[in-house]
């Protein structure tokens, strides 16, 4: 093994050896920038400087997909092949590329010039097909004209209102253009209980997907005693099909910081995080320099306007895991472990990053609360329904004529966000929609007319999730996608818990007998049974919500599981 | 405090604070585990315990949740079987369980087929043979977690071993895949103690199996003493 010269990695790491192990991720994402990927000898210094077992980093660089512990060149160009992508020719892209450089997917050139992967969802599914070119979006490649976008990825955002995305679609709203925080000013002169009350009354239910209510976890919080409470904000958004958060952080940063405050401010916290997954590097500049911007201005900081509150945020990036937007393998995460969801209970409310009461909160849902605040909770419940008042970001992607991210009262109907996004192109038909991402379910035409409510979802059989609307028109093969899924799951499963561990990985070899053609009799109740296993038995969400779209499917469309069946499509 | 509960429609009393494993097992009745060793911390992770409680939407681990006053739970029920058949079925497509007989007369218990899953991938490792102390058989492994934690804070706080890969590739290593000697090991054997399946085995067991004589044996260790002189 070449020794690599260790003179530039101590001044690199150099800011996070006192934070010790929760230094980890940060000072592997340094090394990776000096050389790429990270060499034993590397992985040992950052190892004595931090105090962190050898065994413990070396585990960690090999749960994170985008570590490497083997030559990896310095510019790797990651193209999406998951289920978005994969309708738009993600695929060829992959090969014409690796072709080109005689590569292999997951191979590096001999010179360290370039390594090529295949990646799962990177988050820009309304510009597919697309890849991540070292730290930039590469969008909407077109490989027929051999035209790409290249750096930050366009902003597509439309719908009837713009509240939560008002200062969404024109580069990022700097502060001036933010204005003052004006919900967070008017939140300093209520009490804590009065910020919690109204967020109560607003009826804000998370947006990450979970859907649970975040008053309570805000009432939990505040009714903690403890030294330290931590507000940890989720932008893992990792969920194939959703970008919302994506566009909410790059082009209004300003909006979940002043959140974060208000959170804090009712709950009694003074520090917090954001957590941006590894996926998104482009909106780390700009994420930073909003923070800057908020400091200098006294918003974030010590004594924030001389109210005697202080609060600060700190960026702490992923590197790969679909599962560190489990809430509890985020805080592993953050802590510098590998991302193993954790056993609840305890809940996050009462031992959450490094074992405090935390609120941790999805960026959408912490963009309602400056709206919620400076409106006051009885005008902003004027919108929506009863039961899910407000507006909900909703994701497009697919076969939709205006892909993007669709702001829309909730109680909005299925088609018409259809409409909105000018319906399917080619005067082709609907075949079928998935919502909520891969952790979600399949409607069909006939559902067109389902509100999009928490209660009507629900009535439905369908999830609301993170606001996902993959839309398939009558040409694609669903048994194509379903292979996606499994893959998608199989690749990103912690392996904590048996169920989802081996589950995921069995899925996965029927999906891909099922899309080509190789069913064997009985596969369709193997799936099941898996399926059904994981659903009942996983330890953590992903595991209970991997095999959920595959079950939709089978309900849906049995014939496409049954031996020697055709898809019903070609 | 006592508190009264109610599994399989039998009435029983436990202690407030007990897991539902302990007083299910503490009251005659069995629930079987796999993962779980009374001296480590327990994680719920193959889920073989788990059992339904009513007004619970999922199955339950029984070696984690307490049982609390008034709970009605069913060990046994159709949801429980299903699981526990499905997650042996996949370890038997997944790994060499022939060190592993407990396992294997669960799976006769519940009617698990070793071939339901034709085609599977499985977790196939050479054997590492790289110390004087124990054998290392990561196609046996079942990844219960034992080893990784006596080796740290539930036991002998040597962190020599912790995990390689994600998801199904996840397979016990050593810090860049080192040999046991260049690493913190202090040999002290715990790990070899509370495996389940013969993944970490002592060294001579391992050389008796292999058809070794005692005598055989001695001399090789002797001979490997001398050159670790030399």
């Amino acid at each position: 093994m070449p020794d690599f010269d260790l003179a530039p990695l101590t001044p690199a790491i150099e800011k996070y050896i006192p934070l010790g192990r929760p230094g980890l991720l940060p000072a592997l994402h340094a090394a990776q920038k000096i050389y790429g990927w990270i060499p034993e000898s590397v992985a040992a210094e950052i190892a004595r400087h931090l105090r962190v077992p050898l065994a413990d980093v070396h585990g960690v660089i090999e749960f994170y997909s985008m570590f490497y512990n083997e030559p990896t060149s310095r510019r790797v160009i990651r193209v999406c092949t998951d289920i978005v992508c994969g309708l738009k020719g993600g695929d060829g892209i992959l090969n014409r590329l690796c072709e080109k450089h005689g590569l292999q997917p997951h191979q590096t050139t001999g010179d360290l010039s370039l390594t090529i992967e295949s990646s799962p969802c990177l988050g820009l599914c309304e510009h597919a097909p697309n890849a991540l070119v070292g730290d930039e979006a590469e969008t909407d490649i077109d490989p027929k004209k051999d035209s790409h976008m290249l750096g930050r990825p366009p902003s597509w955002v439309y719908g009837p209102i713009r509240l939560l995305t008002a200062r969404c679609g024109n580069g990022t709203a700097s502060l001036e253009q933010y204005g003052r925080y004006e919900a967070l000013a008017k939140a300093l002169s209520m009490r804590p209980e009065e910020i919690v009350r109204e967020v109560k009354a607003s009826g804000l239910f998370g947006r990450g997907g979970a859907a649970f209510p975040t008053q309570i976890k805000w009432e939990s919080v505040a009714a903690e005693k403890a030294d330290q409470k931590y507000i940890v904000c989720n932008a893992d958004e990792s969920e194939p099909g959703t970008f919302k958060d994506r566009i909410l952080l790059l082009d209004d940063p300003h909006c979940t910081i002043e959140g974060m405050l208000i959170a804090a401010l009712a709950v009694g916290a003074s520090k917090g995080y954001i957590y941006v997954r590894g996926e998104y590097p482009y909106i780390i500049p700009p994420l930073e320099n909003a923070l800057r911007e908020a400091r200098e201005a006294g918003w974030l900081g010590g004594n924030i306007l001389g109210s005697g509150f202080s609060f600060d945020i700190e960026i702490r990036v992923g590197a790969g895991a679909y599962i560190c937007g489990e809430e509890t393998a985020l805080f592993e995460s953050i802590e510098g472990k590998r991302g193993f969801p954790r056993v609840k209970p305890p809940f996050p409310t009462t031992h959450g990053l490094f074992g405090r009461p935390t609120v941790i909160n999805n960026v959408e849902t912490l963009c309602n609360v400056p709206l919620i605040i400076s409106q006051g909770s009885a005008e902003y419940c004027k919108l929506g329904t009863a039961k899910s008042p407000g507006p909900k970001l909703f994701c497009l992607s697919g076969d939709v004529e205006r892909p993007g991210l669709y702001e829309a009262p909730f109680g909005v109907t299925l088609g018409e966000l259809l409409e909105m996004a000018g319906g399917i192109p080619g005067n082709k038909q609907l075949q079928a929609i998935l919502l909520g991402g891969a952790a979600g379910a399949f409607a069909t035409p006939d559902q067109l007319d389902v509100k999009m409510t928490f209660e009507d979802l629900r009535a439905a059989g369908l999830p609301l999730g993170s606001g996902v609307v993959m839309v398939f028109d009558e040409t694609r093969d669903m048994r194509e996608a379903l292979n996606r899924l499994g893959h998608f799951f199989a690749h990103e499963s912690c392996g904590k818990c048996y169920p989802c561990q081996m589950g995921t990985q069995r899925q996965k070899e029927i999906l891909e007998r099922v899309a080509s053609g190789k069913t064997l009799p009985d596969d369709m109740i193997r799936l099941q049974d898996v399926g059904w296993t994981m659903t009942d038995a996983s330890l953590c969400g992903l595991g209970q919500t991997a095999a959920s779209a595959v079950l939709s499917a089978i309900k849906l469309w049995p014939e496409l599981f049954v031996e020697g069946q055709k898809s019903k499509v070609g | 405090m006592a508190i009264t509960l109610v599994i399989d429609g039998k009435e029983i009393t436990a202690d407030d604070g007990m897991t539902l494993l302990d007083a299910a097992r503490e009251n005659g009745i069995d629930i079987p585990t796999i993962c779980f060793h009374e001296a480590t911390t327990a994680n719920g992770l193959c889920r073989i315990c788990v059992v339904e409680v009513e007004g619970m939407r999922l199955l339950q681990p029984s070696c984690i949740v307490k049982a609390a006053d008034q709970m009605k739970v069913q060990t046994r029920s159709e949801r429980v079987e299903r699981a526990r058949k499905t997650i042996l079925e996949m370890l038997a497509s997944t790994m060499d369980l022939s060190d592993a007989p407990a396992i294997l007369t669960m799976m006769d218990e519940y009617g698990a087929d070793a071939a339901r899953f034709p085609g599977a991938a499985r977790r196939e490792s050479e054997v590492k043979d790289d110390n004087p102390m124990y054998i290392r058989d990561y196609s046996k492994c079942l990844l219960c977690w034992r080893c990784v934690q006596v080796c740290a804070e539930d036991a002998q706080y040597t962190y020599a071993i912790n995990f390689e890969g994600r998801g199904f590739k996840t397979q016990i290593g050593t810090f860049f895949d080192r040999p046991i000697p260049e690493t913190t090991c202090v040999l002290c054997g715990q790990c070899v103690g509370v495996c389940p399946t013969g993944a970490l085995k002592a060294k001579r067991e391992f050389l008796l199996e292999q058809g070794m004589s005692p005598q055989e044996i001695s001399v090789l260790n002797t001979g490997r003493k001398r050159r670790s002189k030399a």
